[in-house]
């Protein structure tokens, strides 16, 4: 169906090309998964395939891309439209008109399908994705998992035989994420379209892989089977590490398959002194941060109601729930920026909210959602620069804290050139330049691979032992179970849930990580923790 | 016409003839009896047939607006006095202003008379109505589907508008976002350094966001080359680039006093027909189809032909006098009510009835009590 036939694609001034000779045939009716870090090349094959890549992007192509026979040379994206269907990573910023049933029919419109037609497959596509309620409904008042199933109705109302994802669910938290990619999976079992895949959180779609295609990063991509690929890959979910781990042939991609190999493992482990996923640490009486009967509405709604919270010097704290229970108005009510209906906030005996907005951020620092928001200026250096003429005096300079954040980003690069990991460590090195005891980041696993999110549990261990109360908002469980020592879950604006990371997220099976899954009813969190356990177990 | 009837919406083209047809009848007429009729069809027609959707509730703007037009007629004709009759009834005399010699031309400040102020008002009052229906027109017919009819050679300017109106909200809700994390980094500055802290994120926010609305548009097939060949396309433009000169001269022979008479009409009506063909050929290059387009039945010829038949019988005067559509106020009498123009008037408020009723909102709207927006990317609310 699809055939990469010696590829080579390289961007203009790139010093080398980003894919290198790549030769690939994707069969009809199979489910392709895109692995690689970021940066390895992911959506340019991705958009290779319906010639976005270079028609749209620029860069050359060396060699032929042919979907279905129609190579890409020949045929600019709109040519290939009714054959490939592109779903992107920001579903809003891709729709044209602004209700779900005009998005629908936008595609088939342009293909100039006969009125007739087009009515039976908006309303075929309603049903097959469920979206029958939504029709007249405006598309920005849908929520993130309507909008991303709405993008694919609206590629799939054209009939294309190809469906491309480049990682639909990232923007979602994991309910919607669920319910993108239970779509998605009846889409291949039921219609047999051949679906190519680039997704960061593996976990959720290894199982429903048919081929992994690998790029490892230097230009060269290798494919195959699932299980036997995943044996090498860059990049592995845990329950592959637990599986690589334990020498498990083949490999499990599933709970269940890991869960039915784990036996033996379980009873080795069984009895031994279980390893801490963190080094404890001992809290102080006095918090660093108490805020009190926290109250947050936008107009009659309530975002946070009532909430007190506790934040200990040393102490990570992962704030979880679902989108839009409040988790970001209560970040923001905490700095100070935010609005603030009722409660009081209490660091070290001033309340951010009635400082100026520069002594509120030496308290307390902030980390938005997009990290971009703070960046205006055309260079790395620059950002520093007014970092430290922002902060004042003070020990050290910005690039001091970059580079022991995130070591060799260059003074010249753009802030919007950097990768999504770099980025944020710049917005949280000048953050931290104005030195604050309490830091809250807002979803920063968004976009980050898994090297990406073990950089970050550095970066946060770092800043707790330094001593900083660190909060981290996030979907991320499997990134909580290693990172965090204390879980906070929010829920329509309250407090649901507030302990002990282990004793949070394990009680939980929707939220606990795969290894506590698979070892049940061993407290095991993370594939570290089984490797320590192993390695005493050697050493004994 | 048959007893029940399916609501659905009324083409919009016959909408927008019908409010053409009326304003011009309006701008050949003075009467105000007349006047105030339009008013109370545009105003029957829109009560009846209109959506509740934004841009059906801007009617009352217009009538603002058409207020603020007579106010201001009857302002600047009191200011600037033109002269007084033996017989008019003055209401009040304002302070005379002198002018210089060498501008004597202008009266300013004098007595005013009922009759100059009745004639500013009335005056006022036709520029008014005529505002009064083109928003009538863009109370009940939807602007967007209106766009979707344009001839295809127009389309991308179709698109672009519709993709303007959807992305300026957008901007507005990223501005506000990049304004709040700005107090994070205590945005210090003021004046031009803090805007640029403001604009510039704001700015590559939406360049991003327009570079893969295009990509996603392009690779949904938006402007996929039809059977126009290269040859073809040549001859569209230069059919086109013809026929708008055409038109120029030909409304500069019609309204300039010294051109050649032969310029005028002859070379409207061949530049005209120039850009229709244009228009056509170009249209070719484009190939597309529109879901659930709305038909052109019965009441759209009704609606369309009421309008069309009120402007005829005002402009061609039939039957009645110029003086019954354009009374004097001097001397001062009640204006006369001519049979013939009052018929057609109220043909053409049988749109009203004629129109299909509208869709009524459906009943899911129920479940639009989500808490807040959820498009405003989790969290950072307004």
């Amino acid at each position: 169906m699809i055939e990469f036939d010696r590829v080579t694609i390289t961007y203009a001034d790139a010093p080398a090309p980003v894919l290198r000779d790549v030769n690939l045939r994707i069969d009809e009716g199979e489910l392709c998964l895109v692995v690689g870090r970021t940066g390895s090349g992911k959506s340019t094959l991705l958009g290779a395939i319906n010639g976005l890549v270079p028609h749209f992007t620029g860069g050359t192509l060396a060699g032929a891309v042919r979907v279905n026979g129609r190579s890409t040379a020949e045929h600019p994206p709109r040519e290939l439209a009714d054959l490939v269907g592109v779903v992107g990573q920001d579903p809003l910023a891709t729709f044209v008109t602004d209700t779900v049933e005009e998005e629908l029919a936008y595609g088939m419109e342009q293909l100039a399908v006969p009125p007739a037609a087009m009515r039976k497959r908006v309303e075929e596509t309603l049903d097959l994705l469920g979206l029958a309620d939504l029709r007249h409904r405006a598309l920005h008042e849908l929520s993130g998992g309507q909008q991303q199933r709405v993008a694919i109705g609206s590629v799939l109302t054209a009939h294309p035989r190809v469906l491309v994802l480049d990682e639909p669910t990232s923007a979602l938290d994991p309910t919607a994420a669920e319910e993108v990619l239970a779509a998605m999976t009846r889409l291949v079992h039921d219609l047999g379209i051949t679906v190519v895949l680039a997704e960061h959180r593996l976990e959720r779609v290894v199982q429903y892989a048919d081929r992994v295609v690998h790029l490892a990063g230097d230009g060269t991509v290798t494919d195959g089977p699932p299980a036997p690929m995943f044996a090498s890959t860059s990049v592995a979910p845990p329950v592959v590490e637990l599986g690589r781990l334990a020498g498990w042939q083949p490999l499990p991609l599933s709970v269940r398959d890991a869960r039915r190999r784990a036996g033996p493992l379980r009873e080795i482990i069984t009895g031994r002194s279980i390893p801490d996923v963190r080094a404890e640490v001992p809290i102080a009486a006095a918090p660093l941060l108490r805020a009190r009967g926290l109250v947050v509405h936008y107009g009659p709604v309530l975002a946070v109601r009532d909430v007190d919270l506790d934040l200990h010097a040393g102490q990570v704290t992962a704030l979880m729930g679902r989108n839009g229970s409040g988790k970001s108005s209560l970040l923001w009510a905490v700095q100070g920026s935010g609005p603030r209906q009722a409660g009081t906030v209490d660091v070290g005996g001033a309340d951010p909210n009635k400082l100026s907005s520069a002594a509120a951020r030496a308290l307390v620092g902030l980390v938005p959602q997009t990290p971009s928001d703070l960046l205006y200026l055309n260079s790395v250096a620059a950002e520093l620069a007014q970092a430290d003429r922002e902060s004042g005096p003070a020990a050290g300079t910005a690039r001091d804290l970059l580079d022991r954040l995130a070591p060799g980003i260059p003074d010249d690069a753009h802030p919007r050139d950097l990768s999504e990991g770099q980025r944020l460590s710049l917005v949280l090195a000048l953050q931290l330049r104005a030195a604050p005891r309490v830091v809250l980041l807002d979803e920063p696993t968004r976009g980050l691979d898994y090297p990406g999110k073990r950089a970050l549990r550095r970066i946060v261990d770092g800043l707790a032992a330094a001593g900083c109360a660190v909060v981290v908002s996030t979907h991320d469980v499997e990134f909580v179970a290693s990172a965090a020592d204390r879980v906070v879950v929010l829920a329509d604006g309250d407090v649901v849930a507030d302990g002990p990371t282990a004793e949070v997220i394990v009680a939980s099976p929707a939220f606990a990580p795969q290894v506590a899954k698979i070892l049940a009813p061993l407290p095991y969190l993370t594939v570290a923790q089984v490797d320590a356990a192993l390695g005493s177990a050697g050493a004994a | 016409m048959s007893t029940t009837r399916v609501p659905r919406a009324l083409h919009p083209i016959a909408w927008w003839i019908w409010a053409i047809g009326l304003a011009t009848a309006v701008s050949r007429t003075t009467n105000p009896l007349l006047l105030v009729l339009v008013l109370a069809t545009l105003g029957f027609v829109i009560a009846n047939r209109r959506t509740d959707a934004p841009w059906a509730r801007a009617f009352k703007y217009y009538l603002w607006m058409a207020l603020i037009v007579i106010v201001i007629r009857v302002v600047f004709r009191s200011i600037f006095a033109t002269g007084v009759g033996a017989t008019d009834h003055i209401l009040f005399t304002l302070p005379v202003l002198h002018t210089p010699h060498w501008y004597s031309g202008v009266h300013i400040g004098g007595p005013v008379s009922l009759e100059a102020v009745l004639a500013s008002m009335t005056d006022g009052l036709r520029l008014g109505t005529m505002l009064c229906c083109i928003g009538a027109a863009n109370a009940l017919a939807n602007p967007k589907r209106a766009l979707r009819v344009l001839p295809g050679a127009l389309y991308e300017l179709g698109v672009a508008v519709v993709v303007a109106i959807t992305v300026a909200p957008q901007l507005i809700e990223s501005g506000q976002r990049v304004r709040k994390a700005r107090r994070l980094r205590a945005g210090s500055g003021r004046g031009a350094r803090a805007l640029r802290g403001i604009v510039i994120p704001v700015l590559e926010d939406a360049l991003e966001r327009s570079l893969r609305l295009a990509a996603a548009m392009d690779s949904r097939g938006y402007g996929r080359t039809g059977t126009a060949t290269r040859g073809r396309r040549r001859v569209t433009a230069a059919l086109l680039l013809t026929g708008l000169a055409g038109l120029c001269f030909g409304v500069y022979g019609l309204l300039a006093a010294d051109a050649p008479r032969y310029l005028g009409l002859p070379a409207i009506l061949v530049g005209g027909m120039f850009c229709v063909l244009g228009l056509v050929l170009g249209g070719r290059r484009v190939q597309r189809s529109s879901y659930r387009p709305d038909p052109w039945r019965g009441p759209e010829w009704i609606v369309a032909g009421g309008g069309v038949v009120t402007a005829v019988l005002l402009f061609a005067t039939t039957g009645t006098g110029v003086e019954a559509l354009n009374p004097s106020f001097s001397p001062l009498r009640w204006p006369p009510l001519p049979v013939l123009p009052v018929l057609a008037i109220l043909l053409a408020a049988t749109a009203g009835v004629v129109a299909p009723p509208v869709p009524q909102p459906v009943a899911t709207r129920s479940t639009r009590t989500s808490p807040r927006p959820e498009a405003t990317r989790e969290g950072v609310p307004a």
